[in-house]
């Protein structure tokens, strides 16, 4: 529950039933818990999914000096990240990723991986996941490849001068 | 571990491996290139974001401290994931000063020197000028924004076969349609002909004297899926060594060997730039397109079509002028950054903090058809440093492929975020004039600046105290060694270095058989272009001879 909140804090979503407390529910439409982050995150080959039962602990005992710290009343039944609210989670993501931060390079591993879930689904064969409706890769607007799988895109140019050129420009075609 | 021999020892076989390991084989040298990354043929070039497919396979993201690069990492090194983009560099370039405070490239190298050798390699991949029908949509939008604010703009040379490009836009991940020239459609399958040998997968680690005055270079075998397991290792011997591993490799193999071969240049690992790059996101708006610009698609849209094309087609050159002063010229280039690592680093224009992540990020993902992404090639002040090398390779592996963590620092000064500024600024003027976009820069805050191009870790230079390698690429105080990649370039650019890069290794190959010949090998300079073409040849004939010292 503790991973999902941070992937619904990186592209958030909206909630799965009214009792989700991982998903904060900020955004309308499917983010990046739906398109498949803790898929992603549970893929050995990211390399950091050894590292993720390490995560959840530092994330919730930071959570949890983050609410002594602003003087939060967290539900004792949740985690204590996800019983931070959204805002308060933006703020201590914000802080965990600051530069010089000593653990930023394992939170912004994580923000790259559940962002990855919604824009690019790496967890899934793009094809595949399209047909499936990913519903990052649909938000998105990428279009389905050709019957073969592959894409091309036979219109592609306006087809038509729209500047002049560089007054510079050497018979090869660069700058002088 | 095994042990082997041979004449001449390339590590890496992008543009600075593949040209050198040509020229050699065909000269009639015993040639082994070593390369640590796959490889892959057109086949095996996936459209698919799927970890463990071509687009993981065959590039690097290695993450440093203030600087991430992304580099190749496969039989044909860069130019099998680069843009093709291949523009030569404009004359003011290798006039200069950088931090040094005076002319950083050697006396002997400028525009009108380098030309022979920038013409032998575009007859050689080939590189071709294009025109506004081999435009795409993002690249004419670029120009008719750039036209709009009274600009000029030019679509830019590439090694790119048209008639075969379908405009899918994954070339980043290798070109399934053998339409982009890598070095495996000409280069490096001349090199084969001419009997060099090609070892993929392998991962050199340090480099050794032996008594005779040659080198002993150890190497690590990469499993071919999970690149941070190294099954077995071993030695070969050459007479001759060419270090083309990048910019972002060559340093760490040349910091790891001086414990073996002694003290290295105070250049070596020094003096890295980016290429002064900057990435910005415009978020369009479809209706000004349309109105203020006067575009529309055949299907009646109006742009909506970043994921439509073949990386940069366009570019801005106005601030290309030698009579501005140093970091105030780049260029402006339209490009297409896949989602992935990247999009990521995008910021909310405008927005309020968080800009890269949350809820406002998310709506401009939806809007992602509408983005169009203009890459800024500055000039920076080499402020590069590397760190100690990790215990194998160039960087601590996380992810199975792609994702490292390495020891670059790179904290920029004043005259570097200055020229960032000034064309951030530029593009944020053009864009946005009359409402055609919002534009924000991608931020540097999360994993610090972002180069497709690194450049000058070992870079060549008059002056020992500031240069890495002799004018003629040879690695100082360290005779038989040679550099020829990016790495060796000495500054940014502002344009491309694809074509720069492989200008200098081709100028560097007649001094590197002079060496050859000199260490015993039989070897001679001379070959066609790999199809036999001849005219490049014909062009540097006279220079060649100067540069073996004959």
């Amino acid at each position: 529950m503790t991973l999902e909140a941070y992937a619904d804090t990186i592209v958030p979503g909206e909630k799965r039933h009214p009792d989700d407390h991982a998903i904060a529910g900020v955004s309308e439409g499917p983010g990046s818990v739906e398109a498949g982050a803790l898929e992603l995150l549970e893929t050995e080959a990211t390399g950091i999914t050894a590292g993720l039962d390490f995560l959840v602990p530092m994330l919730n005992g930071h959570a949890k000096a983050y609410a002594e710290e602003h003087h939060r009343e967290l539900d004792p039944s949740l985690p204590e990240f996800v019983a931070l609210s959204y805002d308060d989670r933006v703020q201590l993501i914000l802080r965990l990723t600051k530069n010089g931060h000593p653990e930023k390079d394992g939170w912004v591993s994580l923000a790259l991986f559940c962002n990855m879930a919604f824009d690019s689904a790496p967890h899934l064969s793009t094809a595949q996941a399209l047909a499936d409706g990913h519903p990052g890769l649909l938000a998105m607007g990428i279009s389905t490849p050709d019957e073969d799988g592959l894409w091309r895109f036979p219109n592609y140019s306006y087809g038509r001068k729209l500047a002049e050129l560089h007054p510079d420009t050497t018979p090869s075609g660069s700058p002088a | 571990m095994t042990s082997d021999k041979t004449e001449v020892l390339i590590v890496g076989s992008g543009f600075g491996g593949a040209i050198a390991a040509y020229h050699l084989a065909a000269g009639g040298a015993k040639v082994t290139v070593l390369e640590r990354g796959p490889w892959l043929e057109s086949k095996d070039f996936d459209h698919d974001f799927l970890l463990g497919s071509s687009y993981t396979r065959a590039f690097d993201f290695v993450v440093g401290d203030g600087m991430s690069v992304l580099g190749g990492n496969c039989v044909g090194g860069g130019s099998v994931v680069y843009f093709a983009a291949m523009p030569r560099a404009p004359k003011f370039v290798f006039e200069r000063h950088g931090s040094i405070g005076r002319r950083m490239w050697p006396a002997e190298i400028s525009r009108d020197t380098l030309e022979p050798w920038y013409d032998r390699v575009s007859e050689s991949i080939p590189v071709t000028q294009q025109d506004w029908n081999d435009v795409t949509y993002s690249g004419g939008l670029w120009a008719a924004a750039c036209h709009h604010s009274g600009r000029t703009a030019n679509p830019t040379p590439v090694a790119i076969d048209n008639a075969k490009c379908t405009n899918c836009n994954w070339m980043m991940g290798g070109c399934r349609f053998d339409a982009k020239r890598s070095l495996l459609t000409n280069y490096l399958p001349a090199a084969l002909a001419h009997g060099a040998t090609i070892r993929p997968l392998h991962e050199v680690q340090k480099i050794e004297r032996t008594p005779d005055g040659g080198y002993r270079v150890h190497y690590n075998i990469v499993d071919e899926v999970d690149y941070r397991v190294h099954s077995e290792s071993g030695v070969i011997e050459a007479k001759i060594v060419i270090l083309a591993a990048g910019a972002g490799a060559t340093p760490v193999i040349l910091q790891r060997s001086e414990e073996s071969l002694g003290k290295m240049p105070h250049g070596v690992g020094r003096y890295f730039s980016g290429n002064g790059e900057r990435l910005n996101t415009a978020i369009l708006n479809e209706d000004k397109v349309r109105e203020v610009l006067g575009l529309s698609r055949e299907d009646g849209l109006a742009y909506e079509a970043n994921q439509i094309g073949k990386g940069p087609t366009v570019a801005c050159w106005d601030r290309l002028d030698e009579n501005l002063p140093e970091y105030s010229r780049y260029s402006m280039e339209q490009l297409y950054f896949p989602p992935g690592l990247g999009t990521i680093l995008a910021q909310v224009p405008g927005g309020d903090s968080p800009t890269w992540f949350g809820k406002e990020k998310k709506e401009i993902l939806k809007r992602w058809k509408s983005w169009l992404t203009i890459f800024l090639m500055t000039e920076d002040d080499n402020e590069g440093v590397f760190g100690p090398p990790p215990p194998t390779g160039n960087a601590f592996r996380v992810s199975q492929q792609m994702l490292g963590r390495g020891a670059l620092k790179y904290d920029p000064t004043p005259n570097t975020l200055s020229g960032w500024a000034q064309a951030d600024a530029e593009v944020k003027e053009i864009m946005e004039k009359d409402g055609l976009a919002k534009i924000a820069p991608w931020t540097n805050d999360v994993v610090g600046a972002y180069t497709v191009h690194p450049l000058a870790s070992c870079r060549i230079g008059d002056d020992a105290a500031t240069s890495a390698l002799h004018p003629n690429h040879e690695l100082r105080d360290h005779p038989g060694i040679f550099v020829t990649d990016g790495s060796a370039v000495p500054g940014a650019l502002t344009v491309n270095p694809a074509m720069t890069i492989a200008a200098l290794a081709e100028r560097a190959v007649p001094g590197i058989v002079k060496a050859a010949q000199n260490r015993g090998i039989d070897v001679k300079y001379g070959a066609p272009s790999p199809d036999g073409a001849i005219n490049g040849r014909r062009g540097v004939t006279k220079l060649a001879l100067s540069l073996a010292g004959d």
